[in-house]
């Protein structure tokens, strides 16, 4: 569960304050797809930033799972990123170094886990993404759908409850778009809270929410019910 | 994180920048090496000066007239040294743990065998010479045990002066001059070469009362204590000098110890070995830099993978050991190789050049491989404290 209360994100830009989120409160249950649309400069990114922990607003409160996390040190937030947040990035961002499977196991390594452990978990979501063959190539080695169904499998191997995806097929064909965000679609169906932000009308239309964002403020909050629509708020 | 991820992960950021890091290991090893070398030479040389002063044996305790202070009034004016004599000598060799005692008188005479002459140092001294200074008699015997009142006529031959004398001939029974007094070879000394540019071997050793008459001397010049083997130093030179104080009526000698001459010299040795140790650290200071700077770089290079892990939850302190522990093992590595290169450097140095002694001391590999590792956590905590305060938005967004 995810709560948002009058949310206030400013950036010094020279002598002026900008207003990056002004106000936003948002309630998000457990299981909902999303997706925020909104022009470029319009808060959508630093709304995910927010949710993911990577950054702090200036104001406002941020309650995820009934723990106030404005509240939490930088360790504690870093301990919630882990374990409960996954992140999905256009540019996928890959070590370049590691392998397909090593990239996956990051998060496991950064946790703490046993090595016996963590093998039985990569073996199962190397299977899950069809990955099972590239598991041992670079990043370099991969295609586009192939290193983002990696980043994908990086961002849900400790099962997050919360995916946050930041233009995920932004940087892939059509086809390998489609198979990723149905990737994405089959992780919600799981359960998990799918936010994506996307400039794509078609991608923006599947959600069952649609949130939409103009100069840090949310424009427009539907819910898409059974080909009826109903607006959550009017602000 | 578990230990053996952190290394691997270390390692493996490590090797995929092969030549780079190659490099910057060899800055490290070059520093280390040059330690580990200038070391090795300065305790093979500390080493090489103290058997030279132990030669003579380390249970050493030696008397000289004459106190070493400064009184307000000149030596010359009143001159009230009491001599050391023949019976001090005697009186010490009553002090518990003192196995022998050698009166010492030096001086300088012409020797005449058949028709031969030349000048040498006359060492006069007792009957326990050679076991006090460590000296073998290779013909023949040693002076022999008389009384010190009445001693006989007796002289032994140093290695060098038996072969300008008598050649290949046996000198045993032969009689000599020494300073126009006839004397009578007893035996000949085994070579002990030089000590400091005195040469033992050329020497002819007579009976000290003989050569304090030859010289005209009352004062022994020096008298040496042979005290066994795990004695204390210190007591036995307290002995002494209460002895000598008590047949004197004041302190008018001077006691010194082996352990104190060597304490001394020892003393300056080790500097001499620290300071070229610290030469060789500047070397090792420029590998530290290369490391700083190499870092530095990798941190501004991944700046997007900094971002990446703090999103997947790698805390501030993480990163911060992830980057210091790059810098170390980077660094220890250099350390190890340096090590290597160092040691066997020194190996073959004193292969090829046994007059050079080198030594290399377990002391300053373990110091400078230590050193190694604590400026590669040096080198690499500014940058890896960068990295760690990096803003995860900020740093995902690099690239």
């Amino acid at each position: 569960m995810i709560r948002l209360d009058s949310i206030e994100r400013v950036f010094q830009v020279g002598n002026e304050n900008v207003y990056a989120l002004n106000n936003v409160s948002l309630k998000i249950s457990q299981g909902e797809y999303i997706t925020i649309m909104g022009p470029s400069g319009s808060g959508k990114s630093t709304l995910l930033n927010i949710i993911g922990l990577l950054d702090r607003p200036n104001k406002g409160f941020y309650i995820l799972d009934d723990v106030n996390t404005t509240d939490l040190s930088d360790e504690q937030q870093a301990l919630v990123r882990r374990h409960k947040i996954g992140f999905v990035f256009q540019f996928f961002h890959l070590v370049p170094r590691l392998t397909a499977s090593e990239n996956i196991e990051l998060p496991l390594i950064l946790a703490g886990m046993k090595p016996e452990k963590r093998k039985d978990r990569i073996k199962l979501a190397l299977e899950d993404f069809r990955l099972a063959d590239r598991a041992k190539h670079r990043p370099d080695q991969l295609s586009g759908g192939q290193r983002q169904r990696v980043a994908i499998a990086r961002a849900t191997i400790m099962e997050p409850q919360v995916v946050l995806a930041d233009e995920p097929t932004g940087n892939l064909d059509r086809a390998s778009g489609k198979e990723v965000i149905e990737i994405l679609e089959k992780l919600n169906k799981k359960g998990i809270i799918l936010i994506l932000v996307t400039h794509d009308p078609d991608l923006g239309n599947r959600a069952v929410r649609k949130i939409s964002m103009v100069d840090g403020k949310i424009l427009d909050d539907t819910l898409a019910l059974e080909s009826s629509k109903y607006r959550l708020s009017d602000k | 994180m578990l230990t053996n991820d952190f290394i691997k992960l270390a390692l493996n950021s490590l090797i995929s920048q092969r030549l780079r890091s190659f490099l910057t290991a060899l800055g490290i090893a070059v520093g280390i090496a040059s330690v580990v070398l200038l070391t090795s030479l300065g305790e093979g040389i500390h080493r090489f000066v103290l058997s030279e002063f132990t030669q003579f044996g380390t249970n050493l305790i030696g008397i000289t007239p004459g106190k070493s202070t400064t009184t307000g009034m000149s030596g010359a004016v009143i001159s009230n040294v009491r001599p050391l004599s023949m019976n001090d000598a005697e009186a010490l060799k009553r002090i518990p743990q003192v196995i022998a005692v050698v009166p010492v008188v030096q001086g300088n005479a012409q020797v005449e065998a058949g028709k031969r002459s030349r000048r040498t140092t006359v060492f006069g001294v007792g009957a326990n010479a050679p076991e006090v200074w460590q000296i073998k008699v290779a013909l023949g015997q040693f002076l022999p045990d008389d009384d010190p009142a009445a001693a006989r006529s007796f002289a032994v031959l140093g290695s060098k002066l038996r072969k300008e004398m008598f050649g290949m001939d046996n000198p045993l029974g032969q009689r000599i001059r020494i300073g126009g007094e006839r004397f009578r070879v007893a035996g000949s000394m085994e070579s002990k070469g030089q000590m400091l540019g005195f040469d033992l071997d050329d020497a002819v050793y007579i009976p000290a009362a003989k050569a304090l008459s030859m010289f005209n001397r009352e004062s022994l010049m020096e008298i040496d204590l042979l005290y066994a083997e795990g004695g204390d130093a210190d007591e036995v030179a307290k002995y002494a000098t209460d002895l000598l104080i008590a047949r004197h009526g004041k302190q008018d000698f001077t006691v010194t110890t082996q352990e104190q001459m060597l304490e001394v010299l020892g003393s300056v040795l080790e500097i001499l070995t620290l300071a070229v140790g610290a030469l060789g650290g500047i070397s090792l200071l420029v590998g530290g830099v290369g490391i700083l700077t190499i870092m530095t770089i990798a941190v501004n290079e991944r700046t997007a993978e900094i971002g990446l892990l703090r999103a997947i939850g790698a805390g501030r302190i993480q990163i911060l050991a992830l980057f210091i522990g790059e810098a170390v093992v980077l660094a220890s590595i250099g350390g190890l190789a340096g090590l290597i290169v160092g040691a066997g450097g020194a190996w073959i140095l004193g292969l090829f050049v046994p007059a050079l002694p080198t030594h290399t001391s377990w002391f300053y590999v373990v110091t400078s491989e230590v050193v190694a590792a604590i400026i590669g956590l040096l080198a690499g905590v500014m940058p890896a404290r960068r990295a760690a305060g990096l803003n995860p938005v900020e740093a995902l967004r690099a690239e």
